[in-house]
């Protein structure tokens, strides 16, 4: 069989860390698809978000390298000062002026993907105090890709979800215990012939 | 926003079908783009087809969003027939983004893990490879002089584009980015304060000429020249990043020849030796900061 999804890439801004450890907590090692996650970090930001997401994800997480193939399982970290882009054949870096003041960026991930990977990509927002983000999960949809966003009234930061839900239409907006089982789902989904 | 989440089949045919459509769109782009770089490729010469993708793509479309161009194909007839549109699309194509002393760390262990070795030498030959606008040939430079090796220092610094080495060569850069690079200055290992060595006189800071006499600032195009002379560092932080690996390959293979024994090779935070040839050839001086040095 092969899967209808190729990858998930997954922004948040404000309240991210403990969004995001909650969500991958909820994720069996065993989950297939390779998770790109762009979080906004300051430029000197260290290895603790990285050492305290694996502390509580049963799938290794790990800061992106460039030209790092991506295949198979895995959480794959935005480094602090690069953006993070998705090519057909693994993971980018640039450091290319930051998108409204964010490097990295969310829409620059999620653009990038949605380009490379068209309707393999399930893109996830999640809590967040600014706009990044809405533009790349628009571009995500146009290519046939699947949209998750956090609830709003669910984010520690409501602004960015609701900002998204306010500009497109996602396929799902759910409550962040919810998120894990969809991605469950999705990514147990095979690609119609 | 219950909507949302529970889609009628009318919105699950429709979504089918959009999915369809486009993903003949993301082919139709695919083409359009190979097209593009064909197009400059053959009237220019620059051959950005061996450019990591997913960046080129987006500075595409960037230009083509600002341009108000309406698809690739249009912005390929466009630079065909139009000089001014071709000049255009090339300076939003090159990506000339530096600091000084980004990624202190680095700095800090480059003085405490080559400058010794650097000691032992009676000159030092160093290649600043993709230099951009010069800031980090100018952060070198003040680190050498602070470490008492500048005198004995030969600094090559290159780019493919003659309008940033025209800028390095003025060494002014912006006085909004002082702050910054001041406290990038300090956690890299900086022993005076870093407006000792510059004048500031409106918007720029006018860097020591001093620090650019060791300097050469000359053209070189890490794609299609050959290497030159014999190094004991190479420099090339934030370059690979935007080739992809082939170009990746040829580059570090040109490095590899330009070498003197034991040479030492600073690349990017997020940049490795890993998966290419080179990944034998060198030994981690220090594999956090991504500064390695030849085996032999």
């Amino acid at each position: 069989m092969t899967a209808r999804y190729d990858l998930v890439v997954m922004g948040t801004s404000t309240g991210g860390l403990h969004a995001l450890t909650r969500l991958l907590s909820g994720l069996p090692a065993t989950f297939p698809l390779p998770i790109a996650i762009v979080q906004h970090r300051s430029r000197d930001s260290d290895e603790r978000l990285t050492n305290l997401l694996s502390g509580s994800s049963q799938i290794p997480v790990v800061e992106a390298e460039d030209k790092e193939p991506l295949r198979g399982p895995g959480v794959y970290l935005g480094p602090p000062d690069y953006h993070l882009l998705i090519e057909a054949e693994g993971l980018a870096l640039s450091t290319e002026e930051p998108v409204g003041y964010s490097r990295p960026s969310i829409d620059v991930l999620f653009e990038s993907a949605a380009y490379s990977h068209g309707s393999g990509v399930i893109g996830v927002l999640l809590t967040g105090a600014n706009q990044d983000g809405t533009r790349g999960l628009k571009r995500i949809k146009e290519h046939g890709g699947y949209v998750i966003i956090q609830n709003p009234d669910s984010a520690e930061s409501a602004f960015m979800p609701k900002h998204a839900v306010k500009n497109l239409l996602p396929d799902r907006v759910l409550n962040l215990e919810q998120i894990a089982g969809e991605l469950i789902v999705r990514a147990s989904e095979a690609r119609s012939a | 926003m219950a909507d949302a989440n529970q889609p009628s089949d009318v919105d699950a045919a429709s979504a089918a079908s959009v999915r369809n459509f486009t993903l003949a769109t993301s082919e139709l782009e695919r083409l359009e783009m190979e097209l593009l770089l064909l197009a400059i490729y053959r009237h220019h010469g620059f051959d950005f087809r061996s450019y990591a993708p997913a960046s080129i793509h987006r500075r595409i479309r960037r230009h083509m969003e600002k341009t108000h161009v309406p698809t690739i194909s249009r912005l390929t007839e466009l630079i065909l027939h139009d000089p001014t549109a071709l000049q255009r699309l090339l300076h939003d194509l090159s990506v000339n983004v530096t600091s000084m002393f980004r990624d202190p760390t680095f700095f800090a262990e480059f003085r405490r893990l080559v400058v010794p070795l650097l000691r032992t030498y009676p000159t030092v030959r160093i290649w600043h490879a993709g230099c951009s606008t010069g800031e980090e040939v100018y952060a070198m430079s003040i680190l050498l002089e602070e470490e008492g090796l500048y005198e004995r220092c030969r600094i090559y610094a290159t780019d493919m584009d003659s309008t940033v080495l025209d800028q390095a060569r003025q060494g002014i850069f912006p006085v909004a980015r002082m702050k910054e690079y001041t406290s990038n200055y300090f956690l890299g290992g900086g022993k005076r304060s870093l407006s000792d060595y510059f004048t500031a006189k409106y918007d720029g800071a006018l860097f020591a000429p001093r620090l650019a006499k060791n300097v050469l600032f000359t053209q070189h195009n890490l794609a299609m020249d050959r290497g030159f002379s014999e190094f004991n560092v190479i420099v090339c932080r934030n370059v690979l990043i935007y080739f992809d690996r082939a170009l990746k390959d040829h580059t570090l293979s040109l490095f590899s020849e330009s070498f003197a024994t034991l040479g030492v090779l600073c690349l990017g935070r997020k940049e490795s030796l890993r998966f290419t040839a080179l990944e034998h050839e060198f030994t981690a001086l220090s594999a956090r900061e991504r500064i390695y040095r030849r085996n032999r």
